[in-house]
């Protein structure tokens, strides 16, 4: 029987779910637990906000699979955790937070940095919970890390009063079973309904115009190898939405990217057109549907989600599977096997592929390069990123159009090499994701492109780079403007800028990036560009940042305007002419 | 977004009966799920039920707000919810609990009494100028009743919200949620 304080079995615990990584920042009601780290094997990494605590746990789960972890204090701590618990919860990222609170007897009375943290995180985690005891913490733990990981991932949060910490217990280390029963509502379905299966692959054998539609539950479910065998039977186009990206080679001529409102003109319209969609781990959402009335009109829908709560939810499945995605794909690779076995032959696929190529080859995503002397296009800056990136680099982006960008004109090779906030979209994510990824991917160049909108919210994280030790890479996309939002002032609201001038001389982010110990580079014209990179991807042992200059002129497209159908896209100004081709 | 309408008992209301882990803040989980969504209540009665550690929820909602069905699912993803069933009301008993003080002066009192006597309905206390009753049963005659004091004038009224249980004649049927089944939902018989 060993005692020990509840703080030493909260740290033994993470120790045991096999966590080699916390983000945090301690403070009063945490203090507790911070003592023990100073024994333990699991590396702390000091943050300077919460917030960005939250999004390395982010980042971290984001390239490794395995749930991040962050911890800090109550109060103002635990508010500051809120927009990564939401952003995890969007993008279901396996993710748990530790909170500290105020001490049992203290609970309710308006304690100095008390707040309701379970109320607060009740809508924006899977589940969460106030323990109360000492002799729980264990099976607190257990049962938040079993919840993050299982099922659809998630955020799951611990809020721990400091009198919890302090008292002792006797250690225990929970079964599966106990886990389990503890747990009588929480049964997640991996595998599938057989019979759903065989339906989803006769409906596949049928199809004239087949689409996959692949979403971020693909590569939770770390069923890309599967996905490929899916593909190389079938011949069928893959369209990787902005949480899939990476989970099918970019290179490979049947990858169609990325949809909807600001995917590729041939990928939209090809969902427009398609007869049948198999959905694998995507949720419909607004962003890729455009108006959901209009979408996919004359498609018939097989929904691979492993959230039954997903079915149905913005689009009726002709065919639902509850399960797991790997696990699915894997059946509905067996029963493709076997239908072709039985003689059962797809129709020919010929006219639809050519089709999309013809797509394909009017309406390239572009951009125009700019005049001599004029601004950098962000496109350019991104293409030359590219070009000059080490094998296996990790590409963060922040929020807006940079983001877009990114996952437009980047060329995804593999899995877990794109970390970006989808669903929540959080301004600000980059930065501390890509820390959150070196620390899980230490071996990889992390590269985090940001806006200068986005780089000013969480900036002070590189402090954290540069003290901790976590040499990443930033590419700043400058164009003065809150982008994103500019564009839709200049193309809905009449060019009236409201609020969206940041400011072309401050901060001095060369400066900047030099205070917090990083390397910093400004690139203003077209041939400084990739000799810049160059030097960035040369240093090891520090952060560099890179401001590229850029044209706030320059817009996102193609575009789905908001609320319009995916049937309304505009395509790029130069392919105006031949807009009605696309149909 | 969540509004509690004041009489739940229009013909396609629906009842679930949504059995959870007895755990602290789960009726919170339940109605801010609730609220999050822009669902709405009728009405919400909880309270311990057989199974030691569990409680049981009853939930009369209101579809025109959102499909049973992404209802049911979204309340089944709560970690504490064990078990929802979703009771039709022509296979099912349902009761409420009323109680009403009704200003009345002493001349008028015999009224309310035949009122109450009509309905079964007990007089818990009596003054000079008011009396308190109270009704159980079945909500469409708690509705009448109600109808019928309110032209005396209520001062204060309070209904429980209704519970409800599956008919036992011929096995009654009830819609059982369970996670293994394709969308959530399977047919399920009564103990």
């Amino acid at each position: 029987m060993t005692r020990m304080t509840g703080a030493q079995a909260l740290i033994k615990s993470l120790e045991m779910e096999n966590v080699d990584t916390i983000f945090g920042l301690p403070g009063g009601c945490i203090l507790p637990a911070y003592d023990p780290l100073l024994e333990s094997s699991i590396r702390h990494v000091l943050v300077r906000h919460e917030q960005g605590a939250g999004h390395m746990a982010e980042g971290y789960a984001h390239v490794t699979g395995r749930p991040g972890v962050a911890m800090v204090t109550s109060g103002p701590a635990a508010t500051n955790l809120v927009t990564p618990l939401m952003d995890a919860y969007m993008d279901s990222i396996p993710m748990v937070g530790i909170t500290g609170q105020v001490a049992t007897g203290a609970i309710g009375t308006d304690a100095f940095q008390e707040c309701d943290t379970v109320g607060i995180t009740r809508s924006c985690t899977k589940h969460n919970e106030l323990v109360m005891s000492a002799d729980d913490i264990p099976m607190a733990v257990r049962v938040a890390f079993h919840i993050a990981t299982t099922g659809r991932p998630g955020p799951t949060l611990i809020d721990v009063p400091k009198d919890v910490l302090e008292n002792e217990m006797t250690w225990y280390w929970p079964s599966d079973d106990e886990v389990k029963a503890s747990l009588p509502g929480y049964r997640p379905n991996t595998k599938g309904h057989p019979r759903m299966i065989k339906e989803a692959a006769k409906l596949i054998m049928q199809a004239e115009r087949p689409l996959l539609y692949v979403g971020g539950g693909m590569l939770k479910a770390r069923a890309a190898e599967v996905l490929r065998e899916l593909v190389d039977l079938t011949g069928i186009h893959v369209v990787t939405t902005l949480m899939a990206r990476g989970v099918f080679p970019d290179s490979d001529p049947l990858n169609l990217g990325m949809p909807g409102m600001h995917g590729n003109a041939y990928t939209t319209t090809a969902m427009q057109q398609s007869d049948l969609l198999i959905n694998l781990g995507a949720r419909f959402d607004d962003r890729i549907t455009g108006r959901v009335g209009s979408f996919a009109p004359h498609a018939k829908v097989i929904h691979v989600d492993i959230d039954p709560a997903e079915q149905g939810k913005v689009r009726k499945p002709d065919v639902p599977i509850v399960g797991d995605c790997r696990l699915v794909t894997e059946e509905l690779v067996k029963e493709i096997i076997a239908l072709q076995e039985g003689g059962v032959a797809q129709p020919d696929l010929g006219p639809w592929k050519s089709r999309i190529s013809g797509w394909r080859e009017q309406f390239p995503t572009t951009y125009e390069q700019s005049e001599p002397g004029n601004a950098l296009k962000p496109q350019f800056c991104l293409e030359q990123l590219r070009e000059l990136a080490p094998e296996g680099t990790i590409l963060t982006s922040g929020v807006g159009q940079h983001q877009m960008w990114s996952s437009l004109h980047w060329k995804f090779e593999e899995p877990y090499t794109w970390v970006n906030s989808g669903g929540l979209g959080t301004m600000g994510f980059s930065i501390p994701a890509a820390i959150g990824a070196k620390m899980g991917r230490p071996d990889r160049t992390v590269w985090a492109v940001d806006g200068d909108g986005c780089f000013q919210m969480t900036a002070q994280e590189l402090v954290t780079a540069t003290v901790e030790r976590i040499p990443i890479k930033v590419a700043l996309l400058n164009n003065s403007y809150l982008g994103m939002v500019r564009q839709w002032q200049e193309m809905f609201y009449d060019e009236r800028y409201s609020e969206v001038y940041l400011s072309t001389e401050y901060p001095d982010y060369v400066k900047w990036a030099e205070s917090m110990g990083c390397v910093g580079i400004r690139v203003e014209s077209p041939e400084e560009v990739a000799p810049a990179i160059e030097k960035a991807n040369s240093i090891n042992d520090r952060t560099v940042v890179i401001e590229f200059r850029t044209d706030s002129n320059e817009k996102v497209f193609p575009m789905v305007p908001a609320g319009r159908s995916n049937d309304d896209l505009l395509v790029h100004p130069t392919q105006t002419a031949i807009r009605d081709r696309l149909a | 977004m969540t509004a509690v309408n004041p009489k739940g008992s229009s013909l396609n209301h629906h009842i679930l009966s949504v059995l959870v882990q007895n755990r602290p803040g789960v009726l919170a989980r339940v109605a801010s799920l609730f609220a999050r969504r822009g669902y709405n209540i009728y009405s919400l009665a909880v309270a311990p039920a057989e199974d030691e550690g569990m409680s049981r929820i009853t939930i009369v909602v209101d579809v025109d707000t959102a499909p049973l069905e992404q209802i049911v699912k979204q309340l089944f993803k709560l970690i504490d919810v064990v078990k929802i069933s979703e009771l039709d009301p022509r296979r099912s008993v349902e009761r409420e609990l009323l109680l009403a003080t009704v200003r009345v002066d002493v001349e008028h009192r015999s009224q309310i009494v035949e009122l109450a006597t009509i309905f079964e309905a007990k007089m818990l206390a009596v003054g000079p100028d008011a009396m308190t009753v109270s009704l159980e049963g079945h909500p469409d005659k708690l509705d009448d009743f109600e109808e019928l004091l309110s032209d005396r004038g209520i001062v204060e009224l309070q209904r429980t919200g209704r519970v409800a249980l599956p008919k036992l004649d011929r096995g009654a049927h009830l819609r059982v949620n369970t996670p293994n089944s394709p969308r959530g939902n399977t047919k399920g018989t009564v103990r």
